[in-house]
């Protein structure tokens, strides 16, 4: 475990435990970004220089910004100061918390193999031939997802006022 | 602790993190972004063991993790935008509040 | 001789890294890389901001700043003493943490960007496999920087700017990556230095540089409209118009901090002119192959300039566009463009290289070009304007 590691390792879990726990929901999603920003950072110490590329393209430059805009859009501020916990939270941390307990003692649990540490690098040329010729069913299916998601979800979003006035 | 090791139990506390935030957090928001935490430990773990596998000249790691994320930025898109009409129907986006399905 | 000068910086980089101790070596070698970015795109900025006073000013049929030194010529320090000396108002409802972080997220990000940019042969700060990925991907994170600055200001003019200014760079984002999708597409590669090293070869004198292509020209075209709004420039400023909206999401800043802002946005505008240098322009090759003595750098920093000019030009000629109009054009007419064009770059590349393939590329390329234009050109019926929030 190196200093790099180490060091990405907080950043990330910092991130995620502001995000969950501050007040103000905008500044829970600029927490979000720093984590999105540290897990990118991984990707690339761990090699996969186009995932995390992408990772910033799409969490940092796109989901993060949708988030804050539907913040934005749903956020009174004249609305009274609730709670920012629901009532049964103590259910939903004891839950999160067995769940690490028993994912982390299967991973400890692992006989420790001597994993071939040759390094890795996969050149963007391989990643699109790979899309090309063994994953281009699934890279059609994305695409009609991310086409009905589109249009789903403006259909959803949309204002219905000339419903209203009528 | 092999350096696998140290990835998967990140990716489990992130996990454990974002599932604790969705269970817990009133806002209806923010529990999807405990949703989107969760699907990227997922990805931390599909780039750990394409790293430290036995084979990383193999694409299927990247394209697993690549695939995640744009199938995850679709339904936060979704998502938000259901959010969105519900907050329309019932003025806030308190799940506690949320808790009939009349109207 | 030649050599030697066009590879002056490379040498002397050299040269120091000899005195530096063996452990230190990658630090030093990435802090010496560093220093002639950190120095030379702000002093660059400095004298575009003189060219753009002088400049809009000769447009506009007057004379520029003449006060501040021989016609005008200490007006960056002048400015720049301002700007350090002005008292820094935040106001007292802002989120302070944010305020402060919104700048500075700002220029990181353009600062960034400059990394995979080629200035000259062997000159490139870090030859990524995936550079033109990377360079968008930085991109997309000014939009965060100027979302926390619009909010964070707590007031009503600098939300409704910086929700204009994302609308406006989100829209344009898309055509900008597909409006470079068909360079790629043609060179094979997401790295800036082999897209460059592809055009720099000659046939009979004339380069191999993509603007040569009707795709290319058309990419370009498109490329630097996108880049346009990206930058928040006119005819796209109407997040910042100060005319309308007195400067929009960073109305609330004052002193330095708006100064990094001014800085932000005018690294950003060289960083997008860059990285369409490279990518259409050829980079660092010469024109000619008989004009290959002059150094590389000198080409590039030549063709930034153009470019920066051709940007004050259109400043200085053309009005602003509404935000509707904006929009429109973006999403119908940049981007089917933008799709079509890769289509001919691909029908371009399966086709044998002759006359023949040129002509058929250039009228598949102009003809959705004036149906497109024609249906831009519709009147719109304008209904009674309603607001809606979500509820």
């Amino acid at each position: 475990m190196t200093l790099t590691f180490l060091i990405i390792a907080f950043l990330i879990v910092a991130g995620t435990a502001a995000a969950m726990g501050f007040r103000n929901p905008i500044h829970c999603v600029l927490a979000l970004t720093v984590s999105f920003a540290g897990i990118a950072a991984l990707y690339l110490e761990l090699g996969a220089q186009f995932v995390g590329f992408t990772q910033i393209m799409v969490y940092v430059g796109a989901v993060a910004i949708l988030a804050v805009f539907a913040i934005m859009m749903t956020h009174r501020p004249g609305d009274p100061e609730t709670r920012i916990f629901s009532r049964n939270a103590f259910v939903g941390v004891f839950t999160a918390a067995a769940v690490f307990a028993v994912i982390g003692w299967a991973i400890l649990k692992q006989p420790a193999t001597s994993a071939a540490t040759q390094p890795a690098s996969v050149s963007v040329q391989q990643i699109g031939a790979s899309l090309m010729h063994d994953y281009v069913l699934p890279l059609e299916i994305v695409g009609l997802l991310l086409t009905a998601a589109l249009i789903g979800a403006v259909v959803i979003a949309m204002d219905r006022k000339e419903d209203n006035a009528k | 602790m092999t350096p696998l090791q140290a990835c998967l139990l990140l990716s489990a506390l992130l996990f454990a993190i974002g599932l604790a935030g969705a269970l817990t957090r009133r806002n209806a928001i923010l529990v999807l972004i405990g949703i989107e935490l969760m699907l990227n430990a997922a990805n931390i773990n599909f780039i750990a063991f394409w790293h430290y596998g036995p084979q990383p000249s193999q694409t299927t790691g990247i394209m697993f993790a690549i695939f995640s994320i744009g199938v995850a930025a679709a339904e936060a898109a979704v998502g938000l935008a259901i959010i969105l009409a519900a907050y329309r129907h019932s003025r806030t986006t308190d799940l506690d509040k949320m808790n009939s399905l009349k109207g | 001789m030649i050599q030697t000068l066009d590879q002056v910086f490379v040498i002397a980089k050299h040269w120091l890294m000899g005195y530096v101790p063996s452990p230190l070596q990658p630090l030093t070698s990435a802090v010496l890389s560093i220093i002639p970015i950190l120095i030379a795109f702000p002093l660059l900025f400095a004298i575009t901001t003189w060219l753009e006073r002088k400049g809009l000013g000769r447009i506009q049929n007057r004379l520029g700043p003449n006060r501040a030194g021989f016609n005008g010529l200490m007006q960056p320090i002048a400015d720049a003493i301002k700007s350090l000396t002005k008292e820094d108002v935040v106001p007292l409802t802002a989120d302070h943490i944010v305020h402060f972080l919104a700048p500075l997220l700002l220029v990181v990000a353009a600062f960034l960007a400059y990394s995979v940019l080629p200035v000259g042969r062997n000159m490139v700060l870090a030859n990524l496999n995936s550079g033109v990925l990377f360079f968008f991907a930085v991109g997309s994170v000014v939009e965060l920087a100027v979302f926390m600055a619009g909010w964070s200001s707590r007031s009503k003019y600098s939300l409704l700017g910086a929700m204009r200014a994302i609308a406006q760079m989100i829209s344009y984002e898309v055509p900008l990556v597909l409006a470079s999708v068909v360079v790629i597409m043609q060179a094979g590669s997401l790295s800036t230095v082999e897209i460059v090293e592809q055009q720099a070869q000659y046939t009979h004198g004339l380069p191999h540089w993509y603007i040569f292509t009707p795709w290319g020209i058309l990419g370009f075209i498109l490329f630097m409209i996108a880049a346009t709004a990206e930058s928040n420039r006119s005819p796209f400023d109407l997040p910042e118009g100060e005319s309308e909206i007195i400067a929009g999401y960073y109305i609330e800043y004052s002193g330095f901090k708006f100064a990094l802002f001014f800085l932000g946005e005018y690294l950003g505008m060289f960083a997008t002119s860059g990285i369409a240098i490279t990518l259409f322009l050829g980079g660092w090759s010469a024109p000619l192959a008989a004009l290959t003595v002059v150094p590389s750098w000198i080409w590039f920093f030549a063709k930034l300039l153009a470019l920066i000019f051709a940007f004050i030009w259109i400043r200085g000629t053309l009005p602003r566009l509404r935000m509707d109009q904006l929009m429109n054009f973006a999403w119908e007419f940049i981007l089917p463009m933008a799709l079509i064009n890769m289509f001919v770059a691909g029908v371009w590349r399966f086709m044998a290289p002759g006359i023949v393939r040129w002509l058929v590329c250039a009228a598949l390329v102009l003809a959705p070009c004036v149906v497109l234009a024609a249906l831009l050109k519709r009147k719109k019926k304008l209904q009674l304007r309603t607001y809606s929030f979500a509820e």
